[in-house]
């Protein structure tokens, strides 16, 4: 819901990285969703399409890498995947747990010309 | 010529070293503050207006209300005793660390020991946005359902209080209090729980005892 906001953030830090380099253009921008985190693809592209405009990152190809959700069990030290809506430990069912990945909203990198 | 550089930058970022600054604000301040998340309905602004009452010559409060539009929540909180500032964020789905900035410098900070937000009602935004308040605190209410935790599990992970509003209604409506335990068990075995009515007071003295202990122990440090 708030994409808009979250673009302008990712278009004010990629603009600031590729000055401090001195380029002339942003042809690509990785960033790293997690699987838990509630952010749309689509809306982001949707209106970087329109705020990137006449910007040094116009037309920059946006590329959303995944990452997927883990948690680790605090009783048996189990690491495993989200399984459907079942948040609990498939070894020992216990549901004190942690997240240890899943979260992640952060510019990877960027591709300057 | 094609380069690529390493970035590594958290796109919350610029919110979250805003919340820093506002809770080292606040510290200095002497002020113990909560922000209080819920959907819309669920009871916040009547818990606020009981939470004013009951610390009413105990503490001195000030309230910060967000909602899309309107003065509604901070006149309440006027009339119940607090000092109010409203955040109309003409659209936005919640509040931010910036924000708050900006409510803060509308305040006599020396005049306030405990400050509560009211984040605009939404069980999603809000949770991504750190705004720099001492306790986290999601309201929710018995008529949303018990599957509540189930869909919305960003939020009840990421809270340090739950308050389970409305209990009076319990005999009238088909909320299952295990299964609803259950998943908030799941997703934050830590987390502090109080079981409310701001209609019939139950439960208001126990959440408004456990505030003057942390703001005495926040205090005390």
């Amino acid at each position: 819901m708030h994409e808009l906001m979250v673009t302008q953030n990712i278009l004010e830090i990629a603009i600031r990285h590729a000055e401090e380099a001195g380029a002339n253009q942003i042809s690509s921008i990785h960033l790293q969703i997690g699987q838990l985190a509630t952010l749309v693809d689509d809306s982001i592209q949707f209106y970087w399409d329109i705020i990137s405009k006449g910007t040094i990152a116009q037309g920059a190809q946006l590329n959303f890498l995944r990452i997927p959700a883990q948690f680790q069990c605090n009783n048996c030290k189990e690491i495993y995947s989200l399984n459907g809506d079942d948040f609990s430990c498939p070894s020992c069912h216990g549901i004190d747990i942690q997240i240890i990945a899943g979260r992640e909203f952060a510019l990877d990198s960027i591709e300057i010309e | 010529m094609t380069q690529r550089i390493e970035v590594l930058e958290d796109i919350f970022k610029a919110n979250n070293s805003q919340a820093l600054l506002n809770c080292s604000r606040l510290e200095k301040a002497g002020i113990f503050s909560l922000n209080l998340m819920a959907s819309p309905g669920a009871g916040k602004t009547s818990l606020i207006e009981q939470t004013i009452l009951g610390l009413k010559g105990k503490t001195r409060v000030a309230v910060i209300d967000g909602d899309i539009a309107t003065s509604m929540d901070a006149d309440r909180a006027e009339k119940a005793g607090a000092t109010a500032v409203q955040i109309n964020t003409g659209g936005e789905c919640h509040l931010d660390a910036f924000m708050i900035r900006n409510a803060l410098d509308r305040l006599d900070l020396s005049a306030i020991d405990i400050l509560l937000i009211e984040n605009v009602g939404n069980l999603v935004c809000p949770s991504a946005f750190r705004l720099g308040a001492h306790q986290n605190v999601l309201v929710a209410s018995t008529p949303e359902g018990h599957d509540k935790p189930y869909k919305y599990p960003g939020m009840y992970q990421g809270v340090d209080v739950l308050i389970i509003n409305k209990i009076d209604l319990l005999p009238y409506i088909n909320f299952d209090m295990q299964f609803f335990a259950q998943g908030v068990e799941i997703l934050n075995p830590r987390i502090r729980t109080f079981l409310t009515s701001c209609s019939t007071g139950e439960g208001i003295q126990s959440w408004i005892d456990w505030i003057l202990h942390q703001k005495k122990s926040f205090s005390a440090v």
